[in-house]
């Protein structure tokens, strides 16, 4: 059985001929430095082993859109702290699990006998308020906007059943302002965006206009199978060889141009903007993060607990906000692969399977021929 | 942020409209329509699916196109070098 | 925690506690089983632990997975197992209907693989010391004539084999276990591989290199173990790699990579290339190995690398588990 929509983008001889395409488009005189801004677009480019199939002077430099990579460490202190109590339940995604906080990682912690449960939906959390009546449920929310739309229903169908033990610790944060820090930063110099799919199914192509009109880049909506990245990358291409710099939709089976009008609206009842929120590796970024508003405060972790508000300082030898910025590549930061790896993670980049860091280890760096041949005994 | 699964909607639960029960390869999961509440999805319908909610629906008519369209790219490349051939 | 999920973590424990503290000489290489010289017969010894939660699922349960655990253990060596021993583990308060079922189910497994089981112990612990039933089971059996397995043996240009769908096993438990809510028809495929392994002896013995069953940590930790021993680079053929269409659809629901997922029924044989295609018929030919298929190709580069390939051209490295496979959503 084939997977409908997954496989007809994985067709061999039609990704064969589209890279053809791409290298008749890719001028040979210039070096290309595309970003693509989403987190699952970087692992879906090494897990499909993309960078093998693009010209060499096509570079793709991994953009800031991955939640976990972002997030500081002082907040999964707080959450952690917030978990100590044996009256409450810590839940949160498996992305989560593996995060280091200053005192260990949630997965840690539950080995220790804390009470932390990996959920695949905000809902499976509720599920567990509405069986667990004597404990308080904590969902240690994470996402841009392709997740708080789901955050923002939960809590409205919280509140409409009145039930009272269930929390959502957020730290939703939005796209806008992290590629707005990315075109700001003195350092960078970029040719064109491959645009995040899934965050678009909410938001929709707008809010990407101004890349396009103020800033003269290009920018293509992608899907995550093979040939959208790359028919994503043609698409590219001819806008750059024509000099042209517009928002255009390659995930047209999925992206809605004015995005979904619903998701938006949850969100809108739910959250209001943060008037600044920090970014690990970023520093402080204003309207760049949601919070839960007042209508919701019984159900808000933030009102409902005493939170400490932790905050810590990332040791100044990892380059994380670099290596999230696009300005270094992850082999390029001193502690790659030295003090920093996906067992031992120093920076954020290193522990989710979709920062650059890791992905690159876990797919790619070894590729090079290595003169490391063990001598087996005969 | 990002991971999210086509699937096909194979039953709606007929005393909680928003519920649904999609089916990803023969794996089903019940999945919270209320995203999709302005043009709710039917049995049959394939919608995009992360952390347990419908996103979007998908348009196979989309699909259909792209695929058409990127099938054309080696047949156009193919006239194109045809073409050139005839003038060198 | 992370070091009992089968990966990098359990290998850094293995290396660097157990062997120094335990091996009066480090072994040539660790495998499944230890063949050990005894009044000029050599002998194949093994031992394992099993703490599956929960204790019954489908296509199974924790005394099948003991008895077809060790049978596996033992065939991969090159070994016919001959007799095995067990231990319960009990938390007091354990209903005696449950011990009687995991009882019930290893004298079947042990039946149906052949094997007498000759001996145990039953331990009680307190409640709430451990998690309600654990059994540790050791076996012993005769080495096939014929056999040398080594990783040194492997060259390149060596085929990789595979018995059958991979990670059956590892999504039942998950399943089972009720957390992410997910509904599939899928089993357990615990069973012994005995049979196949002597289908591809008998056609292949003087080619057969190396074999493993990918049980916690799945098929990409046992080839990373293959790679670090023998230096060279595996690349793995990733469509040619049989997986189940429930097993594909709950790994992408999850963002699970099926070559992390343990499996309790599979091996992987690595053969030279001359009789790979015999050793793949006979496999194809034995009952239950219908879905064998040849996976791989040993190469000189990338060194101790396990490549996974398209077939548009597209690599990627595939690296072994640090701790168990987390569901993601990004």
């Amino acid at each position: 059985m084939t997977m409908r929509f997954v496989d007809e983008f994985r067709d061999p001889a039609v990704i064969t001929r589209t890279c053809e395409e791409i290298r008749r488009l890719a001028d040979p005189a210039r070096h290309y430095r595309i970003m693509e801004v989403c987190g699952g677009h970087t692992h879906a480019i090494y897990r499909f082993g993309l960078k093998d199939l693009l010209p060499p002077n096509l570079e793709l430099i991994h953009g800031p859109g991955c939640p976990v990579c972002v997030l500081p460490m002082g907040r999964i202190d707080d959450g952690l702290l917030l978990a100590q109590d044996p009256d409450v339940i810590f839940t949160a995604f498996g992305d989560m699990m593996r995060v280091p906080g200053t005192q260990g990682s949630p997965l840690e912690h539950k080995a220790k006998g804390v009470d932390v449960r990996i959920v695949y939906s905000p809902t499976d959390a509720l599920k567990l308020a509405r069986a667990n009546p004597t404990k308080r449920v904590l969902f240690f929310a994470i996402g841009f906007e392709t997740t708080a739309p789901s955050t923002a229903l939960t809590l409205m169908r919280a509140k409409a059943e009145g039930i009272r033990n269930f929390s959502v610790f957020c730290n939703h944060v939005t796209i806008i302002p992290a590629i707005r820090a990315i075109l700001d930063s003195p350092d960078m110099r970029l040719d064109a965006f491959i645009g995040p799919g899934h965050v678009s199914t909410v938001i929709g192509c707008r809010p990407y206009e101004w890349i396009a009109r103020d800033e003269h880049r290009p920018i293509v909506i992608a899907g995550f199978e093979p040939l959208d990245l790359l028919q994503s990358v043609v698409m590219l291409l001819r806008q750059l060889k024509d000099g042209r710099a517009a928002v255009e939709n390659q995930y047209t089976r999925v992206v809605p141009w004015e995005g979904n009008r619903a998701a938006l609206r949850a969100m809108a009842e739910v959250f209001e903007l943060r008037p600044y929120f920090e970014w690990r590796g970023l520093g402080f970024i204003s309207q760049s993060a949601l919070r839960i508003r007042e209508e919701y405060a019984a159900w808000d972790t933030e009102k409902v607990f005493q939170v400490p508000g932790v905050r810590v300082t990332d040791p100044k030898a990892a380059q994380c906000g670099e290596v999230l910025k696009g300005v270094l590549r992850p082999v390029q930061c001193k502690l790659f692969g030295r003090e920093c790896t996906p067992e031992r993670p120093v920076g954020a980049l290193m522990v989710s399977s979709e920062g650059s860091c890791a992905a690159y280890y876990n797919y790619e760096h070894r590729k090079a021929t290595s003169p490391r041949r063990i001598e087996a005994p005969v | 942020m990002c991971l999210a699964i086509p699937g096909k909607i194979v039953e709606l639960a007929p005393d909680m409209p928003h519920l649904g029960v999609v089916e990803v390869s023969g794996v089903r999961r019940r999945v919270d329509l209320g995203l999709l509440q302005d043009d709710m999805p039917r049995p049959g319908d394939w919608v995009l699916v992360h952390v347990g909610f419908a996103m979007s629906k998908i348009s196979e008519q989309e699909a259909a196109e792209q695929m058409r369209m990127l099938r054309m790219l080696g047949e156009d490349a193919a006239a194109m070098d045809e073409i050139r051939g005839y003038s060198e | 925690m992370a070091h009992g999920a089968g990966g990098k973590a359990t290998r850094r424990l293995i290396d660097g506690l157990f062997v120094p503290l335990l091996f009066d000489q480090p072994p040539e290489h660790l495998g499944d089983a230890a063949h050990v010289a005894m009044d000029g017969t050599r002998v194949a010894l093994t031992t394992d632990c099993f703490v599956v939660t929960p204790l019954a699922f489908p296509g199974g349960s924790i005394g099948e997975l003991a008895v077809n655990g060790t049978m596996n253990d033992l065939a991969v060596s090159g070994a016919r197992a001959t007799a095995l021993v067990a231990t319960f583990v009990l938390e007091a308060g354990l209903p005696a209907a449950v011990l009687e079922a995991e009882v019930r189910a290893m004298g079947r497994a042990a039946v149906a693989a052949g094997v007498r089981v000759v001996g145990g112990d039953t331990k009680v612990v307190e409640h709430g010391k451990l998690d309600r039933l654990y059994i540790t089971t050791s076996g012993i059996g005769s080495v096939l004539p014929g056999v040398t397995l080594a990783p040194g043996a492997v060259r390149p240009g060596d085929k990789v084999l595979l018995s059958g769908p991979i990670g059956d096993h590892g999504i039942t438990i998950l399943l089972a276990r009720g957390e992410l809510d997910l509904e599939a028809s899928l089993r357990s495929d615990t069973r012994s591989v005995f049979p196949l392994v002597e289908a591809i002896v008998s056609a292949a013995a003087p080619a057969l290199r190396w074999m493993r069953d990918p049980t916690r940590g799945g098929v990409a930790t046992a080839l990373n173990e293959l790679a670090l021993d023998c230096g060279l680079g595996i690349h793995l053929f990733e469509d040619r790699i049989p997986v189940r269409d429930e097993v594909r659809g709950a790994c992408e629901l999850l963002g699970l990579d099926p070559l992390h997922i343990a499996n309790e029924g599979q091996f992987l044989a690595v053969v030279a290339a001359e009789y790979a295609n015999r050793a793949l018929d006979a496999l194809r030919a034995a009952p239950g190995g219908a879905e064998a298929a040849l996976i791989g190709e040993i190469r000189e580069e990338p060194a101790a690398t396990v490549l996974g390939t398209t077939p548009y051209g597209g690599t990627r490295v595939i690296d072994m588990l640090v701790g168990d496979p987390l569901p993601r959503i990004c």
